[in-house]
């Protein structure tokens, strides 16, 4: 597999110590990497995983102001969904974005986080990704 | 391809007794292609000698990894710059916010250096470090950002079959266990340096020092041998020589990264000498 570029690479390893969870993506959404704390909100390890395409990951994630009362949010297409992930906001868009967020991990467990996405833009102009960070969804919210 | 080791010192020049097998100048590095192309790797205080060499050459090709001062302290020494007629091109990275001429003027203009390089009388041109691989000459380039402090690259040059990797500064540990299936994927300078026939490395520490200064953007014996092997390198030059050892603490890391390495051919680069390709 070709190497990463540095901007990447770099950023995986400030990922590796960090306690809040990571999950960064390529400049076309595949799944790049994600750090260990991202492995317990997600119920798998990082090495267990040979590739995440854009197509997986987006269908774990769901937009986490859904109201389950909701007929029309029900209702609301595959696609207007992952449009509206902040993650997926942010490659797009290549601005930051930010909202709630609802996980369904391997291990079957719901959680009920926020998320913070960013775009990454590297040295001589190019696009590297983008970045997660996940937050424990705040009380009341 | 001829390379030829004019400065392999690194950070700072120590010329003396203590150092005279392996040089004292700072990094610079001369590659010849088969039509004579001349690329200069660096502009240490090395190139003030190679300068006073390169009598009848056109055109001069001189490609910066980076702006530290070891790299580019010997530039406004180098006679070509100086001659009317000759064309010198000089390549090396941008910062996000500033072009490769207006970082470097910084250095090459009065306080710090009495000459404006638009006062030269070569025609010089500036050149951003390319994302795409050039020709030169004969001789094809690459560049790509490489681990150490500050925008940084390393090169790889090809002509025909035959390669070498530059990569004078580099600290490929930060962010790779140098190690593992998935190494190449996540180790800075692999794809520049995969399967060449020289790679030129920074080879500054023994492994003791290193744990002391790691995010230096240098490399220890251990992990410029375990690098060379990572990539499939031929042979292994050990470059940037710490200015605080001698001769004998040279050949003493070059054995080290030797042993690790004994699939490699290692050597510690010498001011002086000369490979052919």
């Amino acid at each position: 597999m070709a190497q990463e570029p540095l901007e990447r690479i770099l950023f995986r390893q400030l990922s590796s110590s960090l306690a809040i969870p990571i999950f960064l993506v390529d400049a076309r959404g595949d799944m790049a990497y994600f750090n260990e704390a991202a492995e317990a909100l997600l119920g798998v390890r990082l090495d267990e995983v040979d590739e995440m395409p854009f197509a997986e990951w987006t269908t774990a994630f769901t937009p986490g102001d859904d109201d389950p009362d909701d007929q029309a949010a029900a209702e609301a297409s595959v696609e207007a969904r992952i449009d509206a992930l902040p993650l997926v906001r942010a490659i797009r868009s290549r601005r930051p974005a930010h909202g709630p967020l609802e996980i369904t991990g391997a291990d079957g467990v719901v959680r009920q986080l926020e998320v913070t996405a960013f775009p990454l833009e590297g040295a001589r102009g190019r696009y590297i990704g983008a970045v997660a960070m996940f937050w424990e969804a705040a009380a009341g919210a | 391809m001829k390379v030829t080791f004019w400065g392999t010192r690194g950070s700072l020049a120590s010329a003396g007794p203590e150092t005279v097998r392996f040089g004292g100048d700072t990094a610079c590095v001369q590659v010849v292609g088969s039509d004579g192309t001349c690329i200069v790797l660096d502009a240490g205080t090395g190139i003030r000698r190679l300068g006073d060499a390169l009598i009848d050459s056109p055109r001069i090709d001189v490609l910066l990894t980076h702006l530290h001062m070891d790299h580019i302290q010997g530039l406004g020494f180098f006679a070509p710059l100086f001659r009317e007629g000759l064309e010198v091109h000089i390549w090396g990275p941008q910062s996000t916010t500033q072009d490769l001429r207006t970082r470097l003027t910084r250095y090459l203009s009065p306080p710090l250096f009495p000459i404006r390089m638009r006062d030269v009388a070569s025609t010089v041109m500036f050149h951003n470090a390319p994302n795409r691989p050039v020709r030169i000459g004969s001789l094809e380039v690459c560049a790509a950002e490489i681990v150490h402090p500050g925008p940084t690259v390393g090169y790889r040059i090809q002509e025909g079959g035959t390669s070498i990797a530059y990569l004078s500064d580099h600290e490929p540990a930060l962010g790779s266990r140098l190690e593992g299936a998935d190494a190449p994927r996540w180790t800075s300078g692999s794809d520049l340096a995969a399967g060449v026939d020289l790679l030129i490395h920074d080879l500054q520490y023994s492994p003791d020092e290193r744990a002391q200064r790691i995010g230096w953007g240098h490399s220890s014996s251990l992990e410029a041998a375990a690098f060379a092997r990572l990539v499939g390198a031929k042979r292994l030059a050990g470059f940037h020589h710490d200015p605080g050892h001698d001769d004998a603490a040279v050949d003493r890391l070059v054995a080290e990264a030797a042993a690790a390495a004994p699939d490699i051919g290692v050597f510690g680069a010498r001011e002086g000498s000369t490979i052919e390709l």
